[in-house]
């Protein structure tokens, strides 16, 4: 048993995890039947990149994956990728990019796993077009305690297989997985910058310009309210035509202390985010930046998480239908704004109507946006539930994977599906969060 | 394109080892006890870009198998530039105090069956001319320690024998190297209560094997500041080092 304990990104709710280390998929099922048996119940866990509950596991124990990162095959024509479930997706650029592929859908760390990625059923800048990562994959392997290794595809065990896009974990382990990567000329992104100076120029904007762009995002200044609530900085993308395909290691930096409160308070938000925005072109500029910087700019800094202080943060991410869209963001804006509570890192992008074969996956067609805030006492009975009664009357809903606080009524009520998932859950496989949204 | 042997094949440092080597394209010949465990790293290795890896399931009980095993490899990879000797356990030390059997089936795990495969290597190389040995001792073979003396004395044992076996094939072109690493973060030392800042990773310890084996380094202390830290505890008296609790 490790002695470290490990926690989610958002080192929020405090629940620390006693982690079992799983270091071969033959193995795998005694590791199961004899941590369950001895816990009641288990979860597996990857790069613990989850921010809220949804990777805590009920018992506190769980089985980490992440030493399973071995590749299984790859054919370098086709683009078609084997890796066990605990290879993260980093570790997959380092052998695809040199080969001209890169992952059709990619979130804002490349250090998440393989299984966390279907688990949560991720999604990138590029929604609009390609939809969320399980859309690409093709079959996996899953481990469960009642009836031992399956393989899912949408041929085989389809309904595991859609369960398991989006489950959070819960249907099984997932050992392996097989996905489609997607070919890339160079490893840079020609990228087309504007800044625009409140909402309405945003909906414009993205209206104008995410049909002609593989990816799009909008990153808001999130201390702005009234006339220049939602003012921020659209950035748009597409992978150059040619040049060098190049690796790079995106680390540079690593955090280095807790600080006993967090740093991010309304006096260096409002800073920050001045100089970020004041930095960024006001007319349409176009330029050619690495990968790394464009996907992964945040991974530069290794555990920039503890930024926020023993307390930790939460993050708000949430999509609303596009008609209300317009007001339902602005009025969630000006309510963070108020509260003096947000983030350096406030994004805001429209998702696509690319359906996803995950049951409970969370993107739906409309526009979401995705804040931090450092937590305090008060954040769970001020500001959250004024957001949450603002996405509830405009029939919105959170993305469980950032979740550390969504009430049972609401998470039923904007996931219907969450029936069929429980009757596919793995007797032995129970988190924090579905405990606390089901039961 | 190098043709190397590795013992002991999926333990964390020899597999951070055979990824960098399968990076540079070499041709591995994968030595372990449990066959489905190596086919999944040859599968791993080969994707990674090593050039072909075949996977031996060898029993180390039976030294009789090591010359077979040998010869399967040099014919497999067409020749053997290096011989890498990675496999071993952490016997449990308090056990070990209360069973004889127990004792010797780990020293014959960490002891004497590297002295048995290096028996071989060794004339096998010695006869090419040219090669490259290299076997995972530990800084625990430096001193015995109350707390893992049975570990400790195995790893002593090689590399006493590790250092008369370079004296032996140094006329040879043949090197020998001794690697010494200190606390690193595997499978094996899971759950230890190891001080956080003293622990490598198997990836950085791994890069400087495989420099140090290309050099031919003769004893590879890695991370290098055990190189300072084992001089000191060397140099403690016996009359003070039996009084601490180490």
């Amino acid at each position: 048993m490790n002695k470290a304990r490990l926690q989610s990104w958002g080192n929020y709710p405090p629940l620390p995890q006693s982690a079992l280390n799983c270091y071969w998929r033959s193995e795998l099922p005694e590791k199961l039947a004899c941590a369950s048996q001895k816990h009641g119940t288990v979860l597996p866990y990857g790069s613990g990149l989850s921010y809220g509950d949804s990777c805590l596991a009920a018992s506190d124990h769980v089985l980490r994956i992440r030493p399973l990162d071995r590749y299984i095959s790859a054919d370098w024509e086709t683009g078609g990728l084997v890796a066990e479930a605990g290879m993260s997706l980093g570790d997959i650029l380092t052998l695809a990019i040199p080969q001209g592929w890169f992952l059709p859908v990619t979130p804002g760390t490349q250090h998440v796993t393989l299984g966390g990625a279907i688990a949560n059923d991720v999604h990138g800048k590029n929604h609009h077009r390609r939809g969320t990562f399980g859309g690409h994959v093709r079959s996996f392997g899953l481990l469960r305690s009642d009836r031992g290794h399956l393989v899912c595809s949408q041929e085989v065990e389809s309904d595991l297989y859609g369960a398991t896009i989006g489950g959070l974990g819960l249907t099984g382990i997932i050992t392996w997985a097989q996905i489609q990567l997607m070919p890339i000329r160079s490893s840079q992104i020609d990228c087309l910058t504007q800044r625009f100076g409140e909402l309405d120029e945003f909906f414009e904007l993205s209206a104008e310009l995410d049909d002609q762009h593989e990816f799009c995002v909008s990153w808001i200044d999130c201390s702005k309210s009234e006339r220049t609530t939602g003012r921020g900085i659209y950035i748009a993308g597409d992978f150059a035509p040619g040049g060098s395909l190049v690796y790079k290691r995106s680390h540079k930096f690593t955090f280095p202390f807790t600080p006993s409160t967090s740093l991010v308070n309304s006096l260096s938000l409002q800073l920050f985010n001045s100089i970020y925005w004041h930095q960024a072109p006001r007319v349409r500029s176009k330029s050619q930046i690495g990968y790394n910087q464009f996907f992964y700019p945040l991974d530069m800094i290794s555990r920039w998480n503890l930024i926020y202080g023993r307390k930790g943060f939460r993050q708000y991410q949430c999509v609303i239908p596009e008609p209300e869209a317009r007001n339902g963001i602005r009025a969630i804006l000006d309510a963070v704004a108020k509260s003096g509570s947000g983030s350096f890192l406030s994004v805001l992008k429209r998702f696509g109507n690319v359906p996803s074969p995950g049951l409970l996956s969370f993107p739906r067609p409309g526009i979401t946006l995705a804040i931090d805030v450092a937590q305090t006492d008060s954040l769970g009975t001020r500001l959250l539930p004024r957001l949450d009664d603002i996405v509830r009357g405009i029939g919105g809903r959170l993305y469980p994977a950032k979740d550390s606080h969504m009430s049972a009524a609401d998470f039923q009520r904007s996931y219907p599906e969450w029936r069929r998932l429980e009757e596919l859950r793995d007797p032995v496989l129970l988190s924090h969060f579905w405990k606390r949204v089901t039961q | 394109m190098k043709k190397i042997l590795i013992v002991g094949a999926t333990s964390a440092i020899a597999t951070a080892c055979a990824r960098l080597w399968a990076v540079q394209g070499a041709k591995l010949f994968l030595v372990g006890r449990n066959s489905a465990k190596l086919e999944c790293a040859a599968a791993d290795l080969c994707v990674r870009g090593a050039v072909g890896a075949h996977s031996w399931q060898l029993d180390f009980g039976d030294v009789s198998s090591y010359r077979e095993m040998t010869e399967q490899a040099v014919q497999t990879l067409g020749g053997l530039d290096i011989a890498l000797i990675a496999h071993g356990t952490l016997p449990d030390q308090r056990a070990c105090e209360q069973d004889p059997l127990l004792a010797l089936r780990d020293f014959a795990i960490n002891g004497t069956s590297v002295i048995g495969l290096l028996t071989v290597l060794a004339n096998q190389l010695e006869q090419q001319g040219s090669g490259k040995i290299a076997v995972i001792s530990s800084v625990a073979g430096e001193r015995g320690r109350s707390s893992n003396y049975f570990y400790g004395s195995a790893k002593a044992a090689i590399s006493v024998f590790c250092e008369g076996l370079r004296a032996r094939l140094f006329r040879s072109g043949v090197s020998v190297t001794d690697i010494r690493p200190g606390f690193v973060a595997t499978p094996m030392t899971e759950g230890l209560p190891l001080p956080s800042l003293l622990v490598a990773q198997p990836d950085a310890v791994a890069r400087k094997i495989i420099a140090g084996i290309d050099r031919g380094v003769n004893v590879l202390y890695v991370p290098a500041f055990w190189s300072l830290a084992m001089m000191i505890i060397r140099n403690i008296p016996g009359f003070m080092f039996k009084r601490m609790n180490l």
